[in-house]
């Protein structure tokens, strides 16, 4: 097995950087942290599948060299679905956006969880869509402006982790790309999980996120990330966004459990 | 057709031998003798059996079956199963047909092979689940957004559908493409004796790619028509998108490849009609009517033709195997000879068109209609052919 290649190695030699994401954008921050993570795992790029779907994070996999694949607009855990079923060797990533992950793609998010199939699934949440100009996202909170909601967001955001947790994940955990020492030590957890594993990631739209005091200027959202966000589950029940490992459970993962099947079935069979 | 394995067989080995078989048990059955190594549905009527069938089967078969949350997850995961070097299908009615068209086009845009099993029934809309129609020729054609060629095969009986699902297999493998199978409620759900194995039909495999990871290009416009597609996890890492995309696989917005890339798409399906597009042709020498028609309409058609010829009537059947791509030079020969090509469908009109294009006025072209969930009876094809 391919070990200890340079971090650089883990980007595709000829594809051509600049990225497609803005300046300021939080993208690059969790694509770092990926790399980082597979690194400390240890896992071959010919062993690792990255599938995305439709939105700024579905243009992650072109930078990546591992196996990628860019798939439909919230389907991109479905696909990974068939994969995994049909490679269950290879460690298959999937990265979605807010809105891919909980709009488009919410059944399948649901359903991936329910089923814990072996997937590690990282959402970068900056809470609008990018890609289409800042409409509301279903995880953009109650009164924030966003282009398709210029009065402000009259709709309750979903809490991604929790809505994870509920629907019988095996490994859920939220950081940020402030905290992206943290977010490395996740997403490699996230990894090593036999089980559907949810690393969500608060990340800074620079171009699309229209709170005052924070308009055009990542590091003022980044800012804002340190100082509203908080690992104790106390401080997190008077307002502030809980960070850490949320849930860290040990269920039958979906294709281990296929396999049983498969395998008794044999037996039966006499084969 | 001469065959070298096959030999006279007394009728009683014959019936010996014999199942009596669903059409939905007979797709399925045919599936797995192609190789097929990932399923993926999710209920509805009237294609159900064949999913319950392989829920059974695949498991002790060492493949996988999975019931996923929607028809647009269970097309996903079938392509997704493909990428991973499995033949993969799946099987749905109208509503769940309708449900997959994007991902369609993203198996036709992005070359992975897949089939998917439309078992028909009356619609639009909820429809009339347990009635049978044809209502989705032109939604398999050109059901999802963009211009994108599509393999479209349509059998008439049991033995057929076996059959067919092998060649539909067989199909997306040689030309890389979604290959749709349509069926309907009558062949779905009715059974018929069939003889197995069928000596005549071979398995393909998935091409392999001839060069090392270093050269590999999986859309490459340069190694003929079918660049090879190397499943994931084998050492030949690359990107695969729904958008344009470049030779590497990488998106693109330079005209030069996008019109390289589309070319080769086209001519791959479209300039391979002669060998894609079957029609079957009864009665058709001196005949001056021909009936058009396809699935299980074929059926009721066959026995109009007959009953005609019993009345000393020059009436001929042209059984559409292969819908799409549409065999124009085919039906316009056939339009040149005869006064009037009657056209029986289960839907308000739409391979009708397609004869009427193709013959452009030289033959009267007449349409034989029903929409309603019954199949047309022979005689109401009879009267329009003697009107």
């Amino acid at each position: 097995m391919e070990t200890g290649v340079p971090e650089h190695e883990y980007l595709r030699p000829h594809k051509k950087f600049p990225s497609v994401w803005c300046p300021g954008c939080g993208i690059g921050i969790v694509m770092g942290a990926i790399i980082r993570a597979v690194r400390a795992r240890q896992l071959s790029r010919d062993g690792v599948a990255m599938i995305s779907g439709i939105g700024c994070t579905g243009r992650m996999p072109v930078y990546l060299d591992f196996n990628t694949m860019h798939t439909t607009h919230g389907r991109a855990l479905a696909f990974a679905t068939g994969l995994k079923l049909a490679r269950p060797d290879m460690a298959v990533i999937v990265v979605m956006g807010d809105g891919d992950a909980m709009a488009i793609g919410g059944n399948h998010f649901i359903h991936a969880a329910r089923r814990n199939i072996e997937l590690t699934a990282i959402v970068v949440n900056n809470r609008v869509y990018g890609m289409t100009g800042g409409q509301v996202s279903p995880a953009t909170p109650t009164g924030v402006k966003a282009t398709t909601a210029p009065y402000g967001q009259i709709e309750q955001a979903f809490d991604i982790a929790r809505v994870a947790e509920a629907a019988g994940a095996s490994f859920v955990a939220r950081s940020t790309t402030y905290h992206a020492i943290e977010l490395d030590r996740f997403i490699a957890r996230g990894l090593e999980k036999r089980g559907f594993a949810v690393v969500e990631v608060l990340a800074q739209c620079p171009v699309f996120w229209r709170e005052p005091g924070q308009i055009g200027d990542p590091v003022a959202m980044l800012k804002w990330f340190r100082d509203n966000t908080t690992t104790d589950p106390d401080r997190a029940a008077s307002g502030k966004i809980l960070r850490g490992v949320i849930v860290d459970r040990e269920l039958p993962g979906y294709v281990e459990s296929y396999h049983r099947l498969v395998k008794a079935g044999r037996k039966r069979e006499g084969a | 057709m001469a065959n070298k394995r096959s030999r006279p067989t007394s009728p009683a080995r014959a019936f010996a031998r014999a199942r009596l078989m669903q059409g939905n048990v007979a797709i399925a059955e045919g599936a797995v003798a192609a190789g097929l190594g990932f399923f993926a549905a999710y209920p509805i009527t009237p294609a159900n059996e064949i999913a319950a069938y392989l829920s059974r089967v695949l498991p002790r078969r060492g493949g996988v079956f999975i019931q996923m949350e929607d028809e647009i997850a269970s097309l996903s995961a079938v392509i997704g199963a493909s990428v991973g070097g499995l033949k993969a299908a799946t099987a749905t009615s109208g509503p769940g047909f309708s449900l997959m068209q994007e991902n369609i086009g993203y198996a036709a845009a992005a070359e992975i092979p897949c089939v998917i099993i439309n078992v028909q029934r009356a619609g639009p809309s909820t429809g009339l689940p347990g009635g049978p129609a044809q209502g989705d020729v032109m939604q398999a054609r050109w059901g999802t957004h963009g211009d994108h060629p599509i393999i479209v095969l349509c059998p008439s009986t049991v033995r057929e559908a076996y059959e067919l699902v092998i060649h539909a297999f067989n199909l997306s493998e040689q030309y890389r493409t979604p290959v749709i199978l349509l069926t309907d409620e009558v062949l779905g759900r009715m059974s018929e004796a069939v003889e197995l194995p069928l000596p005549e039909v071979r398995v393909v495999e998935r091409p392999r790619a001839e060069v090392p990871p270093e050269w590999y290009f999986p859309y490459d416009n340069a190694r003929g028509d079918v660049p090879p597609l190397v499943p994931f996890g084998q050492g030949y890492r690359y990107h695969i998108t729904g958008l344009f995309h470049d030779k590497a696989g990488f998106p693109t917005s330079r005209l030069d490849e996008i019109q390289a890339w589309q070319e080769r798409l086209f001519r791959k399906i479209d300039g391979s009609v002669d060998r894609l597009a079957r029609i079957e042709e009864e009665e058709t020498e001196d005949a001056d009517t021909v009936i058009v028609a396809y699935g299980s309409m074929a059926r009721s058609a066959r026995h109009a033709m007959r009953q005609a010829r019993r009345a000393n009537k020059r009436v001929g059947l042209v059984r559409l195997v292969t819908l799409w791509p549409f065999h124009d030079a085919a039906i316009e020969r056939i339009s040149r000879r005869v006064k009037r090509v009657v056209v029986a469908e289960m839907n308000r009109g739409q391979i009708v068109r397609e004869v009427a294009r193709v013959s452009r006025g030289r033959t009267q072209v007449v349409g034989v209609n029903r929409a309603d969930g019954e199949m047309i009876e022979p005689a109401e094809i009879l009267s329009a052919v003697e009107a």
